[in-house]
């Protein structure tokens, strides 16, 4: 989707400020909110969860630029739990259980066929090998999709071939309807391809591109 | 068993007490006296801290916690109740992304690479294969791929759709690599956060940024500084920095006042 978290190329941010001897969470609640959203994963199986990535974009891009980081997650945790009747939004103000509310069952994974995340095992031929030229399609879906706008309608060369993924783009609703294993690309854009003067001539950007974000160029 | 579990009903009054503090103070608090208010929540975030622990950065020195730290902590309480997590289980993951997993990692795959000829070149062909030899692969760093820096090319990380970030090897990402700023300009001026890392790179070395878009995680293979040819393998991880390996800063032959990024 065309919102906020699609940075890449924005100007206005102002300095980038590190942080001397950074703790690892700068508040307790960051550490809880962060192990929370990890041990409750379980508890999306069967369940149509919204993907990780769907939810925290769908954040309305006013709100999103107010929160930070870990609040975005707790936001995407509890709009997951809410969502799934997992939780009501008043055990959500309390803090307690309500007991007229059934108590959560586990559920098997309903998604038959789920590739997940990982490098496949899976002999697909492969449309580019390294060395083609490639452009980066003008693709706008409205769910989530890992084609930053910057590269859209930009040509690149392919530099490799990662192997076969699932590809992670979701519908509207941020289902990822089927899996559409395929390979990623290691793709090469020169940074003034993208960028024009700004950048210095021989500077470039890569990204890692699905097979359905590529056409021949 | 019986001792913790007794600790854990505790804990979770506790917990449930102070979520029941945090709604009046969202809601009819202000008719109370605030002050008392304050107190009596500001005393439950002591306790649940535990004594002594070693936050003392300025963040955490506000006198009431904030609505999002009661909003956590009445999740959190009500997914106990519903046992649905076990704190336990919360108490593991924070420690291990607290103290057992982070840069320390990563240097010792950079430290390597410097003193075996035969890793380096494994690991610049298959970095998923040669940081599974010392064990450093898992959960957001399953598909590694190293980049070396050299005398004509210097590469940079960023993820600008989120926070993609090698976890095994680097730890979880600091706030400046999930930021706005960062996010939107490493990709269209990288020279430029470069120079304000204090990293002033001659013209012709080439800037190539790596935008983790997929799967792949990336680590930098920063370069070994002169005047360490007499250090131990050891001795060099300790050379090794985050940034170093982010791609914003070099490594330095003697650890600087950088202060621990």
């Amino acid at each position: 989707m065309n919102t906020i978290h699609d940075m890449g190329g924005m100007d206005g941010f102002g300095l980038v400020e590190p942080e001397d001897n950074e703790p690892v969470f700068h508040h307790r609640w960051e550490g809880r909110v962060f192990a929370l959203t990890r041990a409750v994963g379980r508890w999306g199986r069967g369940r149509n969860w919204p993907g990780f990535r769907f939810t925290l974009e769908s954040i309305p891009p006013d709100e999103y630029l107010r929160m930070s980081y870990y609040e975005r997650w707790f936001r995407m945790m509890t709009s997951r739990l809410l969502g799934s009747g997992l939780l009501t939004e008043t055990e959500l103000e309390t803090g307690y259980a309500d007991p007229d509310t059934p108590t959560p069952e586990m559920l098997s994974a309903s998604r038959s066929g789920s590739l997940g995340f990982g490098l496949l095992d899976l002999d697909l031929p492969a449309r580019f090998s390294p060395g083609d030229r490639v452009r980066a399609r003008n693709l706008h879906p409205r769910g989530h999709t890992r084609q930053p706008r910057y590269l859209r309608g930009r040509v690149g060369t392919v530099v490799e071939d990662f192997g076969v993924y699932a590809l992670q783009d979701s519908d509207d609703a941020g289902q990822q309807p089927t899996d559409r294993p395929q390979h990623v690309y290691s793709v090469r854009f020169q940074a003034r391809e993208l960028w024009g003067d700004r950048a210095a001539a021989g500077d470039s950007v890569y990204a890692d591109l699905w097979e359905d974000y590529l056409e021949p160029a | 068993m019986d001792e913790s579990g007794g600790r854990q009903v505790d804990r979770r009054g506790f917990i449930k007490g102070s979520a029941v503090g945090a709604a009046a103070f969202a809601g009819q608090g202000k008719m109370m006296t605030e002050r008392t208010e304050e107190a009596n929540v500001h005393e439950a975030d002591a306790h649940e801290h535990g004594h002594g622990h070693g936050h003392d950065h300025d963040h955490d020195h506000q006198d009431v916690p904030s609505d999002i730290a009661l909003r956590v902590r009445a999740l959190e309480s009500v997914l106990i109740e519903k046992e649905m997590v076990d704190p336990a289980v919360l108490d593991e993951i924070v420690d291990t992304f607290e103290n057992r997993i982070g840069p320390q990692n990563g240097a010792r795959v950079v430290a390597r690479a410097w003193v075996d000829p035969g890793f380096r070149d494994r690991l610049l062909a298959d970095g998923t294969s040669a940081i599974g030899e010392l064990d450093y692969l898992g959960g957001q760093g399953e598909h590694m791929k190293v980049v070396a820096n050299t005398d004509t090319v210097h590469n940079l990380i960023v993820c600008t759709l989120c926070s993609c970030y090698p976890w095994p090897t680097l730890g979880l990402p600091p706030v400046w690599y999930k930021s706005s700023a960062y996010r939107a300009r490493a990709v269209i001026e990288p020279r430029e956060v470069l120079q304000e890392f204090g990293l002033d790179l001659p013209e012709d070395v080439e800037v190539r940024v790596w935008d983790s878009t997929a799967e792949i995680r990336y680590l930098v293979l920063p370069q070994r500084p002169p005047g360490t040819e007499d250090m131990t393998e050891e001795e060099l991880a300790d050379l090794v920095t985050r940034d170093s390996m982010i791609g914003v800063a070099r490594v330095a032959a003697l650890s600087s006042s950088g202060g621990g990024r």
